[in-house]
């Protein structure tokens, strides 16, 4: 297991976000958080990433217990968030925001051949190199945000709504893209909205529902779960949707 | 009870809304009443009465270059934690003051110090160039120092607090350092040693319609250094991975945090080089005025605040333009306004206002949206 989740509780102020949420990890998969808005999703992220701290539980990666690790920490060992709506930096170039992934790395050639492969992945970034980030469409916006994300050699990959606002097309193109970089040996952990999407990709899911995992089990599985697909994936059998 | 407020919360949102109309169409009325007034005095005094000569005008230009240069480097330390806190640093002001009195005190002990064995000469005029770097080092470490505790003491408990609170704490701070230095220092004026090659008063002469306009050393040694401190500050901002973390952290914290970025760090590097700048210009300030006491950083922090709104609070570059323009209109605009000199203060504050009613974006404000640093 390389990331494990066990009974965390997360409060802002007097609210509860997550109730006793528990899930993990294995290295080499891709294992994806679903669930309506508000549910806990990016919750869980942004305490796995160390933004937030829970009341209660604990976080480890790898051997390690990180639950009171500070973000800069988390992005040393990496464990690396792509943060939902993108964030690129808008008025940093697409290259200095490619630098900022690779905040933690010093080397400067070794960051160099990096964004050179990133350019070769990603054609349309070459081009737009010292173009200011904001003033990309958004499915550039989500490739930058995924490559600056690679940019620190993660070994495990958070990423929140990346499929967030995009067109179909994009979002295909989005998750052909995540798949790749799981087979390359990074393990994902991916929230989504667009569940049919998410689950196509991953190997296993959990449900989340107000701040609590109802539902977990292998991908397949879920997808023909009666309940998922009724609150989810908004179809009464799976057939109709593929 | 609901039903009776919502109605009369409309109508008194109606009424606002009616009031701000008004005031959009004056405004334009205003501004041009304003700018003819400004036009017809201009038009009075340099056409008309021709009162003064080139060589008053160099002069004026001069001395306005110099100041417009030591408020340059104090604005930059506005804007910068404007940048990165939305905050405006009221203490700043004092972070300049105690950078003076550590530069009056350095030049103090270097020229207290005897070197030489038969000729008796004082370190600071034996070494001048190492006495005025050291006196430098020791003024910026002093206010960057400052800067740091500042911001660890007074702003970083209350960075969650609405932002009306730091504020409050910053005058606060500002207070309390004055009246600090008051106790520790004396309320006393002090002058401060200059070495013999940077003489106050001294300088190169030329002649412009046969009147002699001096060029001081101390103001064309200030000048250039605070030119090599903004290049510097530039570079550092645009080319470092200290300057990229600093404007990750002002475009968007959490961001920066998920990059590695440690925000907490950066923040506080952020108040060691605004520190430092402002310790440089209290040190400048120093050998080119002469005078320091505990009240010295009040108005050129006030002025160097005018100068980051001017150019537009958050924008370095607004910044550095900002302080170099309010340098050279107080310094020419009350000659060509024609009005007493004393006035000048008020002219920088007449600016602060003017800008902040038609502009408040300043003047390279276009920019500010986007950009923070």
């Amino acid at each position: 297991m390389i990331l494990n989740i066990e009974n965390i509780n997360v409060h802002y102020g007097a609210i509860q976000a997550l109730k006793d949420v528990s899930f993990n990890l294995n290295e080499g998969e891709i294992v994806t958080l679903i669930g309506a808005n508000g549910a806990g999703k990016s919750t869980c992220l942004n305490t796995i990433s160390g933004i937030l701290h829970p009341t209660s539980g604990r976080v480890t990666f790898i051997d390690e217990e990180i639950t009171n690790t500070s973000p800069q920490d988390i992005v040393k060992k990496h464990m690396i968030q792509v943060p939902e709506g993108r964030k690129i930096f808008a008025s940093m170039s697409v290259w200095e925001n490619l630098e900022m992934g690779a905040y933690i790395h010093s080397d400067r050639s070794q960051i160099k051949k990096r964004i050179d492969q990133v350019f070769e992945r990603f054609p349309r970034l070459k081009e737009r190199r010292n173009q200011p980030g904001g003033t990309l469409s958004g499915g550039e916006q989500q490739m930058l945000a995924i490559s600056r994300g690679l940019m620190a050699e993660p070994r495990v990959l958070l990423l929140d709504e990346p499929s967030m606002g995009l067109a179909p097309i994009l979002v295909e193109q989005i998750f052909d893209i995540i798949r790749e970089i799981n087979h390359n040996g990074t393990s994902i952990l991916l929230v989504e909205q667009n569940a049919l999407m998410a689950l196509s990709i991953a190997d296993r899911g959990y449900v989340l529902d107000s701040g609590k995992v109802v539902l977990e089990g292998k991908a397949d599985d879920l997808l023909r779960n009666p309940m998922v697909i009724k609150a989810y994936l908004g179809g009464e059998a799976i057939g109709s949707e593929l | 009870m609901h039903a009776l407020s919502l109605p009369t919360l409309a109508v008194k949102g109606a009424r606002f809304k009616k009031v701000a109309h008004v005031f959009d169409l004056l405004r334009p009325i205003l501004g041009a009443i304003v700018l003819a007034f400004i036009a017809y005095r201009l038009y009075q005094v340099l056409i008309v009465q021709q009162e003064y000569g080139a060589d008053t005008w160099t002069r004026l230009l001069i001395s306005g270059l110099i100041i417009g240069g030591v408020y340059a480097l104090i604005a930059i330390g506005y804007t910068l934690v404007y940048g990165i806190l939305f905050m405006i640093n009221f203490a700043h002001g004092e972070v300049m003051m105690l950078g003076a009195y550590a530069g009056l005190f350095a030049f103090q002990a270097f020229n207290a110090i005897q070197v030489g064995g038969q000729a008796q000469t004082s370190f600071l005029n034996a070494y001048p160039v190492l006495a005025i770097l050291l006196a430098f080092v020791i003024g910026m470490f002093i206010s960057a120092a400052i800067g740091y505790f500042l911001e660890k003491i007074a702003y970083r408990p209350l960075r969650k607090a609405p932002r009306l609170v730091p504020l409050i704490s910053a005058i606060g701070a500002s207070i309390f350092l004055q009246n600090a230095a008051q106790l520790l220092f004396s309320p006393q004026l002090r002058e401060v040693t200059n070495p013999d090659i940077l003489r106050r008063g001294a300088g190169w002469t030329i002649s412009i319609n046969n009147a002699n306009v001096i060029i001081p050393y101390t103001g064309v040694f200030t000048f250039v250094l605070s030119v090599l401190l903004l290049i510097a500050l530039y570079i550092i901002v645009r080319k470092t991975r200290l300057g990229r973390s600093m404007r990750a952290v002002a475009l968007d914290k959490k961001t920066a945090a998920l990059m590695g970025v440690d925000v907490d760090r950066t923040i506080s590097q952020t108040f060691i080089i605004s520190g430092a700048l402002a310790g440089a210009a209290g040190v400048m300030w120093g050998l080119h005025n002469g005078m320091v006491y505990f009240y010295v950083g009040f108005i050129p922090g006030i002025k160097a605040f005018t100068a980051a709104v001017l150019g537009g609070i958050g924008n370095l570059p607004g910044a550095m333009l900002g302080g170099l323009v309010l340098g050279i209109v107080e310094s020419v605009g009350p000659a060509a306004l024609g009005i007493d000199f004393q006035l000048k203060d008020v002219l920088a504050f007449v600016i602060l206002i003017i800008v902040l009613t038609f502009r408040p974006s300043g003047l390279l404000g276009e920019v500010l949206a986007e950009e923070k640093v």
